[in-house]
């Protein structure tokens, strides 16, 4: 490894990095704005100098950028001189010439980068005395506030959206000192990964436009970690709430699965946490036909009990409920009455799924992005695994960059550069759908048919594999020897039966011709495959056989089961009880209805696309009557059993050989460090409001949570806390998310101590 | 305006996108600015998205994306003017005007453009409306000479 003289200090760096990365990663402070680690360098806006010197002799030096500057053996450079302090000053007042000064109005404040670096470069004084320029703002649609003069022209955003997004409807107009950054009208952002504008511009051009209704600074957000749950890629997420309300929902970092980036489903799609369809107060009804209404906890449960006790009970769980949840509620009605909640569709491929990762291995998205080949089999990605696609995305981009570098040696982080090598070309990535799709455009070669012909063309390219010849004209030949060529390869699929025998069938065939082959299978939901692993029978058996008290754990069954079916299963069954947080057909033909938490405010654990088990900490304290599930359906048992997450947790690795490890997800609630809890609340949390006054004048007690390692409160270790339950990314001088570079073993790889979770499922096949 | 849009696409079979910046002076020549819809249409046969097209087309003063007024008015911001004050001249014609540079006044009476040079250093600061150099220009002047202009429309009726 080469070593680098930082003020005469020698330090060993990774070769193929930039200066900025290499310091960055070493812990020094340098500004910058325009460098992101997932994005490379493209030296646009000038923070990032430093001085490098010829030798030892040389005093004089040169100011470079260092996020354009290779790192190599031997040189010299100092952070800390006094001109490129200057420097750096005269930049930023530069940038800041036209910029509002509007912090205090501004929905960025306080997890600024704009603002850091400000401070970091010690720019304090305005001298500039003449009018700004200043710019129309667009109507960006629900998510995206757009607020144009406070832009410093970094670029980052275009080259997020569309660069790295391949988005289409946001672009650079104009020059010089009229440079805008925007749509060619107003309208709403197209791409499924706008949000992310929201954390790329280091300014408060783009914010969240759904949290700007809460006025809420992040120093006075409470947040936890948790994951998305709105399809099987199970990303990485922090829910942040503020006065009961879930606020925002920002990327949590996970190196193997997410890494920088969201999709906006993930971000924007929570908002039924605040919903006007939230159920808050147990329902019932005195008789069928009578109308449901509040009551208490007590009530309700004392009925659902008397409901359950001695009768034969059917559960039907849910893939949108932790692990734990569900195996309440198989504890409760038995394993032979568990049935898994999902649609006949559903219940075959997630088995199948199943059977399959257990023989072949799976790839995460990092491990996506960094094949070399990939062919999408039947899966429309955009709209059942969003992450996922922008992973292929960047596989689609990278192939033909590594062959370029390799070419005319560019660094790969030479943004700019690199683009003109690559211009058009395109990545091994094969795409057969039942129709158009997003990604098609990056992939190199595309096939619309039946899902039956899709399967056809799968076994197609398994037996070219298996045979290789010298025709080429066919697209399955084509394909073949693509993948074959290709180091990794990774073929995607998921939804119907047929294709994924196909895929699997592809990924067989590589791996008997000795390729190093992942098969990815998408999941629906946030624990499809945690649900399928627990096991359980399928839902139409329980139409056939019918039973006279039903729990259906958050699950709406009109959504799962033909209208028919469902309307006639329901007259036929005497007593439902339905746990769910927001109302839906089911609830609505509940006998007693028990309120239950979301995820963002629950604990609990998910199994992933991958077979990864991944740890969600509630953010906040449900309301009084609102309970996670797991909570309620342990006291419908005869007696309580597990008082604490941690109980239900052990208890369900002792009795499903498949959860052994789930309870190694993330540290217990034991864990502490040096003695303390890891607070929820920043030390600067505003908890002294007045915002209860009208209940109560005293400070209403934080409430407990026995569950987790983290607290309610402001209180507890100031440590960086292990990765599974960073609540928060800050560190001194860095507020905004760019803090995170502080939390990384290295810049944009893993996180310290090693990324969350742990996978299940190993595959018995060893290459 | 002789070709029409179509005509103009037909020059340009299978282009791509290295046609675009000829494309767009070939509309802007035959209409005298780029119209929303001839961008799209420009974007459909090249397949591009507009937003593309605006970010090119907006990097360069030469385009303009509003159709040109009854009368052009040049302001000459080259060195020389710029050294005899012509930040006044186009502070005043702007306000006069009430447009910025590009734009073109509701009535389409008037459009602004800002030039660097006219060749007629010797005369500096001066504008040119249409065919016509006005020389040595103050705040003043400006507004009388584009007042003349006001009122030999409203005379015509
Ligand atoms: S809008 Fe934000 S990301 Fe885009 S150039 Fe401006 S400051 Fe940078
Ligand atoms: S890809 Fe799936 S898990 Fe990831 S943010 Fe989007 S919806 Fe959530
Ligand atoms: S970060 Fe180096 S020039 Fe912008
Ligand atoms: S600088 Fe204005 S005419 Fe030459």
């Amino acid at each position: 490894m080469p070593v680098i003289y930082i003020d005469d200090q020698p330090y060993e760096v990774a070769a193929h990095h930039n200066l900025l990365h290499a310091c960055l990663g070493l812990g020094f402070d340098i500004p910058y704005f325009c460098w992101h680690p997932a994005l490379g360098s493209v030296g646009a806006c000038r923070q990032c100098a430093v001085k490098v010197f010829r030798d030892e002799h040389d005093r004089r030096g040169q100011i470079v950028m260092s996020c354009m500057t290779p790192v190599r053996d031997g040189l010299r450079l100092t952070i800390d001189d006094p001109d490129v302090r200057r420097f750096r000053a005269t930049i930023i007042e530069w940038l800041m010439v036209n910029h509002p000064h509007d912090c205090p109005v501004c929905d960025e404040g306080g997890h600024c980068h704009l603002q850091d670096m400000t401070v970091m470069t010690g720019h304090n004084y305005r001298r500039h005395r003449f009018a700004k320029r200043t710019h129309r703002n667009q109507d960006l649609g629900p998510h995206i506030h757009h607020e144009m003069n406070r832009c410093i022209q970094c670029y980052r955003c275009v080259r997020f959206y569309h660069d790295y997004a391949g988005g289409k409807d946001l672009n650079v107009f104009g020059a010089h000192h009229h440079v805008y950054f925007g749509r060619h009208e107003s309208g709403a952002l197209e791409s499924e990964f706008a949000g992310n504008l929201v954390e790329v511009c280091p300014t408060g051009v783009f914010t969240d436009k759904p949290a700007r209704r809460y006025y809420a600074r992040k120093w006075d957000l409470q947040s936890a970690p948790s994951v998305c749950g709105q399809c099987g890629v199970g990303c990485n997420v922090l829910f942040n709430e503020r006065y009961g309300k879930l606020v925002r929902v920002d990327n949590r970092y996970h190196y193997e699965i997410n890494g920088y980036f969201l999709c906006d489903r993930g971000r924007f799609g929570h908002d039924f946490v605040n919903g006007e369809e939230r159920i808050r107060r147990p329902l019932a009804r005195e008789s069928r036909g009578a109308s449901l209404r509040e009551t208490s906890a007590d009530d309700a449960l004392s009925r659902a009990t008397q409901a359950v006790a001695g009768r034969r009970v059917i559960g039907i769980g849910s893939p949108r409920a932790s692990l734990e949840a569900n195996f309440a509620l198989r504890e409760l009605v038995g394993a032979d009455s568990f049935y898994l909640g999902l649609s006949d569709a559903e219940f075959k491929s997630a088995n199948l799924s199943l059977a399959l990762l257990r023989e072949l291995p799976t790839a995460s998205l990092h491990e996506i992005e960094t094949a070399d080949a990939a062919l999408v089999l039947g899966e429309d990605l955009l709209t059942t695994a969003p992450r996922m696609a922008l992973a292929l995305r960047q596989l689609a981009r990278r192939q033909p960059t590594a062959e370029s570098i390799v070419a005319c040696p560019v660094p790969e982080w030479n943004d700019q550069a690199v683009r003109e090598l690559v211009q058009q070309q395109k990545g091994s990535l094969f795409s057969a759908t039942p129709g158009p799709t997003k990604l098609d455009e990056d992939a190199a070669a595309v096939y619309y048919g039946e899902l039956d012909e899709i399967a056809g063309l799968g076994l197609a390219v398994a037996a070219a594999v298996d045979q290789p010849s010298a025709e080429t004209d066919s697209l399955a030949t084509q394909i073949a020897t693509a993948l074959r060529n290709a180091k990794r390869a990774v073929i995607v699929s998921g939804g119907n039966e047929a294709v994924m025998q196909a895929a699997a069938a592809v990924v067989r065939a590589l791996r008997r011709a000795g390729r190093d082959a992942a098969l990815c299978l998408t999941q629906p939901e946030g624990d499809t495959l945690g649900l399928a692993m627990l096991g359980g029978r399928a839902l139409s058996e329980v139409v056939r056989d019918g039973a006279e008290c039903v729990i259906v754990l958050e699950n709406d069954l009109f959504a799962r089961l033909p209208e028919a079916d469902a309307t006639a299963f329901l007259e036929r069954t005497k007593t439902l009880i339905v746990l769910d947080h927001s109302i839906t057909r089911t609830t609505a033909r509940a006998d007693v209805v028990l309120p239950a938490a979301t995820i963002a405010e629950s604990t609990g654990t998910f199994v992933n696309y991958e077979g990864r088990a991944q740890r969600c900490f509630s953010a906040f304290a449900p309301q009084p009557d609102v309970r996670e599930s797991w909570r309620w359906l342990d006291a419908l048992r005869s007696s309580l059993f597990w008082p604490t997450f941690d109980d239900v947790c052990r208890a369900m690795a002792q009795a499903v050989p498949a959860f052994a490890k789930a309870p190694d997800a993330a540290p217990s609630a034991a864990f502490r460090q040096i003695g303390n809890k890891i607070p929820r609340q920043s030390p600067r949390f505003s908890g002294r409001t007045a915002i209860t006054a009208q209940l109560n004048v005293s400070e209403p007690k934080p409430p407990d949570d026995p569950d987790s390692p983290l607290a309610f409160s402001m209180e507890g270790s100031r440590e960086q806390p292990p990765p599974a339950l960073i609540a928060r990314y800050w560190a001194p001088g860095w507020n905004s998310v760019q803090a995170l570079n502080k939390f990384q073993q290295e810049i944009g790889g893993p996180l310290r101590g090693g990324d969350p979770g742990v996978r299940l499922i190993e595959p018995e096949a060893k290459p | 305006m002789t070709l029409d849009l179509a005509d103009i696409l037909k020059q340009y079979p299978h282009a791509g996108r290295d046609a675009l910046i000829p494309l767009l002076q070939s509309v802007q020549e035959n209409f005298g600015y780029l119209s929303r819809d001839a961008v799209i249409a420009v974007g459909r046969h090249l397949g591009l998205p507009a937003s593309k097209i605006y970010g090119v087309a907006t990097f360069y003063n030469q385009f303009r994306f509003q159709a040109p007024g009854k009368h052009h008015v040049q302001v000459c911001r080259g060195t020389a003017c710029h050294v005899k004050n012509s930040a006044t001249v186009l502070d005043a014609v702007k306000r006069a005007l009430k447009i910025e540079p590009g734009q073109t006044t509701r009535d389409g009476a008037f459009s602004l453009e800002v030039v660097a040079c006219i060749g007629v250093c010797g005369l500096a600061p001066v504008i040119r409306v249409d065919d016509e150099f006005y020389a040595g220009m103050t705040a003043d002047k400006v507004r009388k000479i584009l007042d003349s202009y006001r009122k030999k429309e409203a005379a015509n009726g």
